[in-house]
């Protein structure tokens, strides 16, 4: 096979000879069970899961491919071969979403074998991103460049993503499991609404451990994550992640579908009894053969290694000069660029939210220039964030207009990371089998409606996420602002949820009242916004802290009043 | 049924006893964990080689204090994507130190057989008319395992080859 390796420049994993057999082998395993599917040796029952945990899913009018972004991290490389395989296989885009990944919502199920193969020429696959059984661990899509960061995810989640590769005890869960890890103050991976989310922190003695809090997760029952253990040591990370998925196979609900996440199961045992399980298991499993030994972890690290940063100044001119003279670049600087650890360089989010448009979509164009602009401003490395968007993370402050500049061009300079037009949306209707509403149209409209880049500056931090069904893949439960789409009746209604947050302070949303139309939805949304503006104190107040200021008397009379 | 042992077909030594049916002396037999637990009295003094059948609710726990009766514990997979068994495997192995048999029995599928054999057991009841090459080929189409299990005790095994890296 032909392998082209990464570019060597920035931090990223390098498949060695071992991983790059692995996934070989895996292909033409895969190969294989097709084979047997279509000889009638396995039941489509009995190829379904074995289809998802290659990321193969069937919808509502074609088949679906999630490709698996390790973390989230990527190379240039990469990128250009996912936008060559859409362009050849799909109808000319991608979807990344709010799990990191990327998929391909057109594709047919014979081009699936030919796929894999391409995407191993650049060590990349769809395994374990469907299916019940530990999915891609994803991070702080910030990791390696934030000026806040403590420890670097990258490292354990790579330690992860090796371990938890065809798992031969976890491999037939109840349910899916997904984890995620920050290392930094900010909480940019929301991790308490992840079956496992890990604090990566480090102790007086500068050792690096981790806080586990468990069962958190979306869907029918939204719970956030409960703290089962303050403090595991490194050597520990293993072990106790073990430990939890041994409880969880044991213990977990298999009775019933929506019941059998591990956050059902710590909220049936109760948090003593669940962790008494758990440590007791964590006991026993401690030993050699489950310690993660300092050396490997440097081992790994040594991947994920600084990029060659020059030195330049960290008050840039160039810079200067550019935000007083572009009003528009000003504006995309403030919002969409976020301190570096590095004097000199900054992170630039890329958002995939432009005013009318689908959130998470990419054209194959649009991912091409990205590669072009990850190589030449930001050593070869891009990551996907879980609100759908890139991120460039090293790029030099003298170089962010050009790279603003050439982004604006493409449609991909919108000023909005994390304001009102940022908005998460699940596939929906449109896309999905599942789902009782379509959630892409809806986001489109909301969009528009905040479409100039002042009014979303002006109104500040304000998630808006939509789900088209109960399972909430667009995290509505979290939301400033969350959008459920309900089907009443054959027509498509949207209950609307207030004073979500995913960040480190999790809490869920609250439903505001009766669902509303598509139309009121957008309405609703502006009424909110403007409630909140009349109501909050100066401009520094978010949204979310008017709301638990004033409750949700005034936002509901307005909405709901004229009925 | 077809037994499945070191990737081949071979012979079946036990049968199992549906409860109620009298427990033959003379030859190798797999109980019930409820009959076992109801008349485990019956069984003192047998010569012969017993086996028991635990489904998949009962955990390697109910049977520990009494696995040195056992030549053979046969798990129960009512469903292929029930996955206890697994566990249960796992622990008779690590935490009870369980040295004999250990069966797969109900739905399981030959893309299984090779995390069964790492996680400890020995032999597979397939379903009648099962392809033998899909079994063999299962413990050869993959050749990498990235974590310990009861193949490979080396401590976190291939995540040791990063100490090369550098």
């Amino acid at each position: 096979m032909n392998h082209i390796a990464p570019g060597a420049r920035a931090g990223i994993y390098h498949y060695d000879e071992i991983d790059r057999q692995f996934v070989a082998e895996r292909v033409e395993q895969f190969r294989k069970q097709v084979e047997r599917r279509l000889s009638g040796e396995l039941t489509e029952e009995e190829f379904k899961p074995v289809r998802l945990m290659n990321g193969l899913y069937l919808q509502l009018h074609a088949y679906m491919l999630r490709i698996a972004v390790p973390y989230g991290v990527m190379s240039a490389t990469q990128l250009r071969k996912l936008a060559e395989i859409g362009r050849r296989y799909d109808r000319g885009y991608g979807h990344f979403t709010t799990r990191q990944n990327l998929q391909y919502n057109w594709i047919k199920l014979e081009d699936t074998p030919a796929i894999l193969h391409e995407l191993a020429e650049v060590d990349m696959h769809a395994l374990q991103t469907s299916g019940n059984c530990v999915r891609n661990v994803t991070t702080d899509p910030f990791v390696g460049a934030a000026r806040d960061e403590v420890v670097d995810g990258r490292v354990y989640a790579e330690i992860l993503r090796q371990w938890t590769t065809m798992h031969p005890e976890f491999t037939y869960l109840p349910r899916k499991f997904k984890i995620a890890i920050s290392g930094a103050e900010s909480d940019r991976a929301a991790v308490r609404i992840h079956d496992v989310g890990l604090l990566a922190r480090r102790n007086d003695k500068g050792e690096a451990g981790f806080s586990f809090y468990v069962g958190g997760g979306l869907g029918r029952s939204p719970f956030v994550g409960k703290l089962v253990r303050e403090w595991v040591a490194e050597e520990d990370f293993v072990a106790y992640l073990e430990a939890i998925l041994r409880v969880y196979n044991q213990y977990g609900r298999r009775d019933n579908i929506y019941k059998a996440r591990i956050k059902i199961l710590v909220h049936e045992l109760g948090l003593e009894k669940f962790t008494q399980e758990v440590e007791e298991e964590f006991a026993r499993l401690r030993g050699p053969k489950y310690r993660l030994d300092p050396e490997i972890v440097e081992g790994v690290r040594q991947h994920f290694a600084p990029p060659p940063f020059e030195e330049p100044p960290d008050h840039s001119e160039a810079l200067e000069r550019a935000k007083a003279s572009d009003p528009a670049f000003a504006n995309w600087l403030a919002v969409n660029v976020a301190e570096h650890k590095a004097p000199g360089y900054a992170i630039a989010t890329i958002s995939l939210k432009p005013a009318g448009g689908i959130p998470g979509d990419a054209t194959c164009d649009q991912m091409d220039l990205v590669a072009d602009l990850a190589e030449r401003h930001s050593f070869g490395e891009l990551r996907v964030t879980h609100v759908q968007n890139l991120v460039l993370a090293h790029v030099k402050k003298d170089e962010l207009y050009d790279l603003w500049k050439q982004l604006d061009a493409a449609e991909l300079g919108s000023a909005n990371a994390g304001l009102i037009g940022d908005i998460i949306a699940c596939p929906g209707l449109d896309y999905c089998a599942l789902a009782n509403a379509r959630s892409i149209p809806l986001a489109q409209a909301i969009s528009a409606r905040f479409a100039d880049p002042v009014r979303q500056r002006t109104i500040g931090e304000l998630g808006i996420k939509i789900s088209g069904c109960i399972n909430a893949c667009g995290h509505h439960h979290v939301g400033a602002i969350g959008i459920l789409g309900v089907d009443k009746k054959g027509t498509e209604y949207y209950q609307i949820t207030v004073g979500g947050d995913p960040t480190l302070t999790t809490e869920i949303g609250d439903i505001l009242g009766p669902a509303v139309t598509e139309t009121e939805a957008v309405d609703a949304i502006e009424a909110i916004v403007d409630v909140y503006l009349a109501n909050r104190t100066g401009e520094g107040e978010r949204f979310i802290d008017t709301l638990r200021r004033v409750g949700h008397a005034p936002f509901k009379e307005r909405i709901y009043a004229a009925d | 049924m077809p037994l499945i042992e070191n990737g081949r077909i071979g012979e079946d030594a036990w049968s199992f006893i549906p409860d109620g049916e009298p427990v033959p002396n003379d030859r190798p037999v797999i109980i019930s964990f409820e009959r076992w637990q109801a008349e485990r009295d019956s069984f003192e003094g047998r010569n012969a080689r017993l086996g028991v059948r635990l489904k998949s609710g009962t955990l390697a726990g109910a049977i520990a204090a009494d696995l040195d009766r056992f030549s053979l514990v046969a798990l129960e997979f009512p469903k292929f994507r029930d996955g206890r068994g697994f566990s249960t495997a796992r622990e008779l192995r690590e935490r009870y130190g369980y040295t004999g048999e250990i069966r797969a029995v109900g739905h399981v599928i030959p893309d299984q057989y090779l995390f069964l054999v790492r996680t400890g057991f020995t032999s597979v009841e397939a379903p009648e008319g099962t392809n033998p090459d899909s079994w063999a080929n299962a413990l050869k189409e993959i050749t990498i395992a990235f974590q310990p299990s009861l193949d490979d005790t080396a401590p976190l095994s291939l995540l040791r080859r990063k100490l090369k890296v550098g």
